[in-house]
This record gives C-alpha cells, sequence and structure tokens, in this order.
C-alpha cells in the first residue's frame, strides 16, 4: 500500500493528510532567507498597495511609491471618498460583487458536489462522455464562448442583468474535478450501501450521509470558485453596460478609464483604495478558513 | 429528470449500470449544455458565415478558416504567447515547487506564515494585480522612475517593448505561484513519511530524498498544474488587456490570439473570423494539453 | 447540514427575486409612448403625452440637462447610463444593435463616429423632426460632422477648436518664444530639451485624434467618401507635410513617452516636465481638476501655423447626441437631443464648462470675456472662439473610423518604439484601413 509511488485510481481508502515528516532536523537560516525573498516578491506590490491608500490624488503624484507621502495620512479620507463617490456606486458594485459571488460560487460549488459525487459514485451510461466533455471544455478559451454566449443572452434578454453574470458562474470544471476525486475518497461505498439497505433514497443519503464527509472538499471548491467569480473580469466587461450591475473590478477599472474623458475627474487615490478594500474579504475568507482549504486540497491532489 | 427511486436489493454487486448517477449530474450538465456547449455550437456556426457592414451576412464555408491561416497578424500573436508559455510557465513551476519543498523540508523558520504570505497574491483580482505593476512599473513617475531618481540609475524601461512580455510574464508569475505552490505541497504532504524512514535508513540525503522520493510521488500534481498553466498561458487576456492604455504602442489589439479575437469582436464587429481564430486557438489548446497529459503519464 | 440549506436555499431565491427586479429595470427600454410619427408636431404631442428615455452618455454635463428636461416636462423619465467612454460605448452600441435588443433612444456619439453610425443606418435621420433648421446654430465644424450624406444624424453638443495650451513659467524660464509655426515649435522643443534633458515641449505616444487634426489643419485629405466608395490616402500633400515635420519630434526624442491620461501624465503636466499641449478646447477643465499643481502657470495661444501667418485650425474631439434608429420614441428622444444640444440644456452645459459649438454662444460677450484662473485669468475663450472660426472644410472621417483609430497604435505606433517612419506607419494604416473596408463590403480605392 504504502510503496505505491503511483497512487491508483479507484479504490485508495480515505486519505489523511499526513503531518511533514520530521526528525530532529536543524532549520536552516539560509533556507528561511531564500524562501523569504519569494514571500517579499510576494509582498511587495500589497504593501505598495496600502501604503499608497494613504495618499491623496496629489500626494501620490508628488512622492516615492514606496513610502508615505509628506502631507497628510489620507487612509480614513480616501475609504470614505470611496464609499461615497458618485453617490456611493461603490458600495452598489460590492453588493453585487457579493450577489455574484454567492449564488455564482454558492451555485457552481452545488452543481460540482452533485455532479461529482455522482460521478465519484455512480455508474451510468455516459460517464466516460461526460467526463471527457467538461474537462476538453476547460481547453476552450473564453473568447471563443464570450461572443457567442452574448449574442445569446442578448436574445433571450438576459444581457445586462445579474443573470449574464451568474449562470455562466456556474460551471466549474475544476470544482467538478476536485469533488469528484474527493467523493471517491472521502465516501466509503459500504457506508453507501448501508443507507440504501435501510431504504434511504439517493438525495437523501446523499444529503444526511455524504455531504457532511465532504466537508473540506466543498469548502474548497467554494473558496475557489468564489475566488474566480470575485476576480471575474472579461465576462462581466462584456455582459454588462449600466454601471449599477458592474461587480467591483469592473468599476474599479471604470474610475482609472475616468480620467481620459473630457473634465473627468482623475481618482487614482480612489482605485488605489477601491482595489485594497475589494482584496480584503478575499484575504480574510483565505486566511479564517485555511484549515479547510488546505486538507480538502490535500485530499484532491493524490489523484492521478 | 425524476427517476423513480430504486433501492438496491441486498445482496447485489454495487454500482449497477442505471440512470441514477444523472440525477445528480444531470443540473450541472444542463447548465453546462447552455453555457459551454451552445455558444461552442454557435461559434462554429459563426466561423462559417460572413457578415459585412455593407452586403450583410452570408456562408462562406471554410474560408474564414482559409484566411486564419494567412494571417499573419494571428500567427505573430499565437508565437508571442507560446514563447512565453516556454519561459514563463517553467520559471513558475520551478519557483513553486523550490517553495513547496522548502516548505515541507520541515527546515523553515516559521512555515506557515510562508505558505499564507506567497499564497495571497492568488486572491488578488487580476484587474488589481495589473493596475498595482502598472502604477509601480511607471518609468517617470512609478516605482521604477522614483528608484532611477533616488539611485541615479537608468532602469530599463519596463513597458517598453524589449521587456513587455517579461513585464507581464512577472505579473503573471507573482499572481499564481502561490497557487501552483500550494498544489504542489498538498501534493507533497500526503506522502507517507513510511517512505522517509526508509530513505533514511538508507542513508540517503535531502536531495536524494526530493529526487527519488518526492518529486515522483507528486508527479501527478507537477502534470495537472502544467496543463492548466498552459492552457492559461495560451488564453492570455486579462494582464495585457488592462497594462495597455500604458503601452499602447506595444500592446497591439492582436498581441495574444485571445485579444485578437476580442478585438475582431468588439473593435471591427467581425465576429465570424473572431470565432473562427477563437476555435482554432482551441483545438491548438487542447491538443497541446492533451500532450502534456500524455507525456506525464507516461514517463516514470 | 440540510436545515442549513434550507436556510441558504431561501435566501437565495430572496436574492435572486431581488435581481430579477432589479435586471428588468434596468433593461427598461424607451415604455409608453406610440412614439410613431416623424414631425415637429410629434414632438410636441409626445412631450405631452411623456414616457421614459433611455440615454447614454459619459459627459458629466448630461446629467443636469436631463434633470433640467425633466422639470420641465414633467411627464418626463430620462434614464441616462453611462456605458462607458468613447470606444467602450460604441462597442456596447454596436452590440446592442446586432443583437436587437437593449437600444437605447439617444447616444452620445463623438464626430468622429457619426459617419459610421449614420451609415451603417444605426443612427435615425432626424431632418424629418425638423433639425435642418437649426443649421444656423451651430459652427461649422461640428455641424458638417452631424450632417453626412445629406441627413442630419445628431445634434453638436460641445466642440474641439484647437489651441495650443502652455507653461509660461517653463517657457519663461529657458527663455522659448511662444511658437506659431510648427517649424517654430519644433525648434523650441529642441531648444527646450537642450536646456533641461528631463522636460519636454509636448508628449505623444501616438493618437489618432492627434494625427488626424494635424493633417487635417494642414489641409490634407486622406479619406474621401462617396456612398460606399471611398479612398484612403496617407501619402497626399496634407499628411506627408505632417510626417515630414513631426518626425524629428519623434527621432530626436523631443516628446515626453508618458501615456496620456495616466496618473503620471497629469503628475508631468502639474511640474512642468510636460511644457505644452495642442489639443482642442475642452482641456481646460482636465487641467485645473488633475494637474492642479500648475495652476495660474499656463496660458493659452493660437494653435501653431503650418504657413506662416495664416490661421487654419482643426477640430480635436467633441461629441453629438444622436437618436437611434432602433429607438421605439424617437420623438421624445428628438425633444431630449433638441433640448440638450440647442435650448436650455445647452446654457446648462455651458456654465457647467462645457465648450459649446453653437454661433450665438462663441460670439456672446460674456463668454468672451471669461477669465480662466488656471490660466492666470487669460481670457482664453476668445482664443478658442476664434480657433472654431478657422475651422479647415472639407474634411471627412472614415464610415468605419472607430475600427480604424483601433489600429492606429498598433500601425502607427510602430513609428513611435522602432525605427519605423511616421511616413511607413501612415502607409501600414492605410493599408489595414483598407484591408478591412473591402473586407466590409466597400470600395476601397
Amino acid at each position: 500500500m504504502t510503496t505505491a509511488v503511483q497512487p491508483s485510481r479507484r479504490t485508495r481508502p480515505s486519505v489523511i493528510a499526513h503531518k511533514p515528516y520530521r526528525r530532529s532536523k536543524r532549520r536552516s537560516k539560509t533556507l528561511t532567507l531564500l524562501t523569504s525573498l519569494v514571500a517579499i516578491y510576494s509582498l511587495i506590490p500589497l504593501a505598495w498597495l496600502v501604503i499608497n491608500a494613504t495618499k491623496t490624488q496629489q500626494g501620490l503624484q508628488s512622492s516615492f511609491g514606496l513610502w508615505f507621502a509628506n502631507g497628510k495620512f489620507a487612509l480614513f479620507d480616501n475609504i470614505r471618498d470611496t464609499f461615497t463617490y458618485q453617490d456611493g456606486v461603490f458600495l452598489r458594485w460590492f453588493a453585487n460583487t457579493v450577489l455574484y459571488v454567492v449564488v455564482g460560487a454558492g451555485g457552481a460549488t452545488f452543481l460540482a458536489t452533485l455532479a461529482g459525487y455522482g460521478l465519484a459514485k455512480f455508474n451510468f451510461p455516459g460517464k466516460r462522455a461526460v467526463f471527457a466533455t467538461v474537462i476538453g471544455a476547460v481547453a476552450v478559451p473564453g473568447t471563443a464562448l464570450a461572443v457567442p454566449t452574448f449574442l445569446m443572452f442578448s436574445k433571450m434578454g438576459l444581457t445586462n442583468t445579474p443573470w449574464s453574470v451568474i449562470i455562466p458562474s456556474l460551471i466549474s470544471p475544476f470544482g467538478l474535478y476536485l469533488m469528484w476525486t474527493f467523493s471517491a475518497q472521502a465516501i466509503p461505498d459500504e457506508m453507501l450501501e448501508a443507507a440504501r439497505i435501510d431504504g434511504a433514497g439517493e438525495f437523501r443519503t446523499f444529503f444526511r450521509v455524504s455531504v457532511p464527509l465532504l466537508g473540506p472538499g466543498i469548502v474548497t471548491v467554494l473558496l475557489f470558485t468564489m475566488v474566480a467569480t470575485w476576480n471575474n473580469y472579461f465576462l462581466p466587461l462584456i455582459m454588462l453596460k449600466d454601471p449599477n450591475w458592474y461587480p467591483l473590478t469592473i468599476g474599479i477599472n471604470s474610475w482609472n478609464d475616468q480620467a481620459a474623458t473630457v473634465d473627468g475627474q482623475a481618482v487614482f487615490n480612489l482605485v488605489i483604495t477601491g482595489s485594497l478594500l475589494t482584496i480584503l474579504p478575499l484575504l480574510a475568507a483565505f486566511l479564517f478558513l485555511q484549515r479547510y482549504w488546505q486538507s480538502g486540497l490535500a485530499a484532491g491532489s493524490v489523484k492521478e | 429528470m425524476a427517476l423513480p427511486q430504486v433501492a438496491a436489493p441486498p445482496g447485489v454487486r454495487r454500482r449497477r449500470r442505471s440512470w441514477k448517477g444523472w440525477q445528480f449530474v444531470g443540473p450541472f450538465m444542463l447548465v453546462f449544455a447552455l453555457v459551454f456547449l451552445a455558444p461552442i455550437a454557435y461559434s462554429i456556426y459563426l466561423s462559417l458565415y460572413k457578415n459585412r457592414l455593407i452586403g450583410g451576412n452570408s456562408f462562406v464555408g471554410l474560408d474564414n478558416y482559409r484566411q486564419a491561416l494567412h494571417d499573419s497578424q494571428f500567427w505573430s500573436a499565437f508565437g508571442r504567447v507560446a514563447l512565453f508559455l516556454a519561459v514563463q510557465v517553467p520559471i513558475m513551476l520551478v519557483l513553486a515547487l523550490l517553495v513547496a519543498l522548502a516548505i515541507d523540508s520541515g527546515r523553515l523558520h516559521g512555515k506557515a506564515f510562508f505558505r499564507v504570505t506567497i499564497f495571497l497574491p492568488y486572491a488578488v483580482p487580476a484587474v488589481v494585480a495589473t493596475l498595482m505593476w502598472g502604477f509601480m512599473y511607471g518609468s517617470q513617475f512609478g516605482l521604477v522612475g522614483n528608484i532611477n531618481d533616488a539611485l541615479h540609475t537608468s532602469l530599463p524601461d519596463p513597458l517598453g517593448s524589449r521587456l513587455l512580455l517579461a513585464s507581464i510574464g512577472n505579473i503573471v508569475t507573482w499572481e499564481f505561484v502561490g497557487y501552483n505552490m500550494l498544489i504542489f505541497y498538498s501534493a507533497l504532504r500526503v506522502v507517507p513519511t513510511s517512505l522517509y524512514e526508509s530513505a533514511e535508513i538508507d542513508g540517503a540525503g535531502q536531495f536524494r530524498i526530493v529526487r527519488a522520493i518526492k518529486l515522483p510521488a507528486i508527479r501527478g500534481a507537477l502534470v495537472i498544474a502544467t496543463i492548466f498553466s498552459v492552457i492559461g498561458s495560451f488564453q492570455l487576456f486579462n494582464e495585457p488587456a488592462i497594462l495597455r492604455p500604458l503601452a499602447r504602442n506595444v500592446i497591439t489589439t492582436g498581441y495574444t490570439p485571445n485579444m485578437y479575437a476580442y478585438s475582431l469582436s468588439f473593435s471591427g464587429q467581425q465576429y465570424n473570423y473572431a470565432a473562427t481564430v477563437a476555435i482554432i486557438m482551441g483545438v491548438i489548446t487542447m491538443v497541446i494539453a492533451y500532450v502534456v497529459q500524455l507525456r506525464g503519464a507516461r514517463e516514470i | 447540514m440540510s436545515r442549513m440549506l434550507k436556510v441558504a436555499a431561501a435566501a437565495t431565491a430572496a436574492m435572486l427575486a431581488l435581481a430579477a427586479c432589479g435586471g428588468s429595470k434596468s433593461d427598461d427600454k424607451s415604455g409608453t409612448s406610440s412614439g410613431g410619427g416623424t414631425s415637429a408636431a410629434d414632438v410636441t404631442a409626445a412631450l405631452n403625452k411623456g414616457g421614459s428615455i433611455t440615454v447614454w452618455a459619459w459627459d458629466g454635463t448630461i446629467k443636469d440637462v436631463a434633470a433640467g428636461f425633466e422639470k420641465k416636462y414633467p411627464n418626463v423619465k430620462v434614464n441616462l447610463v453611462n456605458a462607458g467612454t468613447g470606444d467602450k460605448q460604441y462597442t456596447a452600441l454596436q452590440n446592442v444593435v446586432a443583437a436587437g435588443k437593449g437600444v437605447p433612444d439617444v447616444a452620445q456619439i463623438e464626430y468622429f463616429a457619426v459617419l459610421q453610425f449614420a451609415l451603417s443606418k444605426s443612427l435615425a435621420n432626424i431632418s424629418s423632426f425638423g433639425a435642418t433648421d437649426l443649421k444656423s446654430n451651430y459652427t461649422p465644424g461640428p455641424w458638417n460632422a452631424v450632417t453626412p450624406n445629406g441627413g442630419v444624424y445628431g445634434l453638436p453638443l460641445d466642440s474641439g477648436p484647437m489651441a495650443m495650451f502652455y507653461n509660461k513659467e517653463v517657457f519663461d524660464k529657458y527663455k522659448i518664444t511662444v511658437p506659431t509655426t510648427w517649424t517654430e515649435y519644433v525648434d523650441a522643443a529642441r531648444k527646450l530639451h537642450k536646456a533641461n534633458p528631463k522636460a519636454y515641449l509636448t508628449g505623444d505616444t501616438g493618437d489618432a485624434g492627434f494625427t488626424t487634426s494635424l493633417i487635417w489643419q494642414a489641409g490634407g485629405k486622406p479619406y474621401t467618401v462617396d456612398g460606399t466608395n471611398v479612398t484612403i490616402n496617407f501619402a497626399d500633400p496634407g499628411s506627408s507635410k505632417f510626417a515630414s515635420t513631426w518626425q524629428p519630434m519623434i527621432t530626436e526624442k523631443l516628446v515626453a513617452s508618458v501615456p496620456p491620461w495616466s496618473d503620471q501624465w497629469f503628475k508631468a503636466l502639474g511640474d512642468g516636465t510636460i511644457a505644452s499641449l495642442v489639443t482642442g478646447a475642452w482641456m481646460p477643465g482636465n487641467l485645473s481638476s488633475n494637474a492642479a499643481a500648475a495652476s495660474g502657470k499656463w496660458r493659452v495661444a493660437p494653435m501653431p501655423q503650418w504657413d506662416a501667418g495664416g490661421s487654419a485650425t482643426a477640430e480635436n474631439g467633441g461629441s453629438s447626441l444622436g437618436v437611434m434608429d432602433k429607438s421605439a420614441n424617437k420623438a421624445l428622444a428628438y425633444a431630449f437631443t433638441k433640448y440638450a444640444s440647442a435650448d436650455e440644456g445647452k446654457d446648462i452645459r455651458i456654465k457647467a464648462g462645457a465648450f459649446p459649438s453653437t454661433t450665438a454662444d462663441l460670439s456672446n460677450q460674456a463668454f468672451l470675456d471669461t477669465p480662466f484662473p488656471y490660466f492666470g485669468g487669460q481670457k482664453a475663450n476668445e482664443i478658442f472662439a476664434k480657433s472654431a472660426q478657422g475651422v479647415v472644410s472639407g474634411w471627412s472621417y472614415l464610415p468605419f473610423q472607430v475600427y480604424a483609430n483601433s489600429i492606429f497604435n498598433d500601425t502607427v505606433g510602430k513609428a513611435y518604439v522602432s525605427s519605423t517612419t511616421l511616413a511607413d506607419g501612415l502607409k501600414a494604416w492605410q493599408e489595414q484601413s483598407a484591408k478591412y473596408g473591402s473586407e466590409q463590403g466597400f470600395t476601397v480605392k
């Protein structure tokens, strides 16, 4: 069992993530230093964001990029202005993003969990075709789909509505793949058999027995689909014209472009502050839900 | 979709081939059909027609494909992303692997800190990441400019024609190295510790362990990460598109195949040709992803 | 777990219901009026009956205009949507026209794009509403732009006669005389850059509007349009004059390569790194909002000439409002357009800082005497008004100018980042534009 370097596809027992093997090793300073370089690389732009969110529009123009401006410390002013500029459209964008994420990512997780479970635990006609099609679809460029989807949705009257953004985000091939592998490992067939013998229907079994076991996997898929929908740019760009329905990504970019119009007001300080506010919820989600997605990813990546 | 529930009679082999599975897979496939299959079909349909400003719509068969094969703009865009792929993907994956190995080695101070901070950029939307790096790349008033002024250096312009592709590569690497690192790290964590024990008994050093045990064990994750990165590179759009206002003369409207398809559709209203370009790219991407998968599965 | 699911489902259902309501409201096109007729009488009828129209405009002053219109005609509701600036809006417009759904009633269209939307029959011909009678209200440049092929496809909003804005403090510091011809301008650029290698007379990274406007001023006519017959020729005298005069600015690195309209660019304008701009009369608002650091230091002078002593100018930028052909309520849409362009709406816009396109306002003494604090109290409108009168006639844009502009940087832009000359870049632009035109069914020579 443990000498298998090639994890096999089907009947592995439930995997528990092992702690990294650790003897009494000396901690290496060199290694820490080198890895710190990578960490610094990862953090510099974020630090830049935080520092520059404290500058006014004039301050941005006159100060060194990685240090604070000599003028006023404008972080709270910027935050207040971000929320109130243009009649508080930022809050509207924030609400839109939350809507798209909750319904889109939530829906995607739900569909992926159902379908992954179905693929893992049932043998049905067309199973191979389903899997091949879905994975093949990942390779299709977004642009191949964008215009036809736009034209289709126009005819259906869906463009410029939240549906045009939500419906396409309900499909997550990555989520499907993850839930399929996770279901295969985390739910012993015996438990399902037992439930069936007791006379429980498939859905009942699914919700009562399987879903609790799929916890970490579900949270992982949810988090990753949340990131994908929160950061969605291209799709809303073509589907939405009314700024009232913009998600945060499109909204912030429109503020960035705004200075390039007649009498347009440059609000780069709000672009920066808005960007900072946009990433905070996701960062928080990831930090607080670490436990789940780490074990979820671990189990999912054993496959192949 | 409502099929009658059938409880398996006792004693029957599990996993009887039935339609039950469709109850679960059905909803997904329904939306999938709407969101993927229908547009692809429509795309193929579009690619066989041509709609002109003067003259309207007409069937042209494979003319669009013939045109694409001779389109130098398309192939130079393709060459560009192929180059991007060949350079950026290995750099990013190797970096991610090294960090994952470092964290897994157990010899780091504060490895939880590294795991989190290096992953953080993934949570940043591409728009924000590109805007940030765009501000920093400014060679007169951005960070590069500031450094030039402060240190009296003359750093090359990241947004100039020589460095632009690399600058984009930097943004993409920054965004995804943590994500890939995490995939590798998660795979490393499930390597059974008994393997390490036996290696130790045999007296193997760290490098040997990495080469002989860890790498082979996570080969699956390596293949998947490579495939997703390959696909992502071919589909490169967000970063160059958002960076474009800062470097209009270098980032052309057809800088990457996806950008080409986008500007064909939306600047030129040439939906048919755009569909053609997108389909060709899709096919090429699928072929290459498949090849990567085959090679990854084959070699020992 | 299932209880949580029930709660989640309920919440989701609630939000979806909310979304559906909100969605249909914003997608609501012009609603209730019949909007059938196309005469002036129908306009009055439509105004009395009321209804609602959707207006797509990014110009900041339209908001007040809409409010004024609603106040004057209480039965009418105006849905103002900012669907993006310039190209972004044109893309969105083209998309909805192609899809046949969601087309607004009124749209803001810059002058260079009017021909394109008129030819593709996306814009309605409003001459039957009496628009032709408004001709005398406007200066020639804008009026010509909205009347291609003998019809009226929109009413002018603002205009952009060109002038030269320069930083007097920088000029004085380096003892540069204000240039009156383009040759002098290039010499001034050399002088400034030599004295201070960090300063530039102007910034230029390749702009289709700037290039076409300068060729326009030089008397060039690279585009001729006759129905569906189009000629594109950037080797004509005016274009060649531009290419050869401007080339040294690029070759000798006399232009700042800061992308325009970026944070960096405004910084440069504010601190003197970029010492002048030759652009449309709508620029002052942008300068005072975004380059406030240089307030009081800049002045306005007439546009440099190609021929010494001349007074030829060109227009750069400016937009019109047009009625979309697919609008269900053209009469009401026309009423709003006229209000915004020629009636009280015009005064609202001018008050908010828009540069007029109407002759009456341009010759109004109070207007001409307005002092500009940003320009040290200078009465800049005098220069702008004179420029508006000097616009060279006979200029035409392409019926697919939106596309042509989109590939400008792909082609002419090469001249700014490699050893390609401007002339060759223009030739490449010509060829690619011609190729597109033929593909689209035009006869291109």
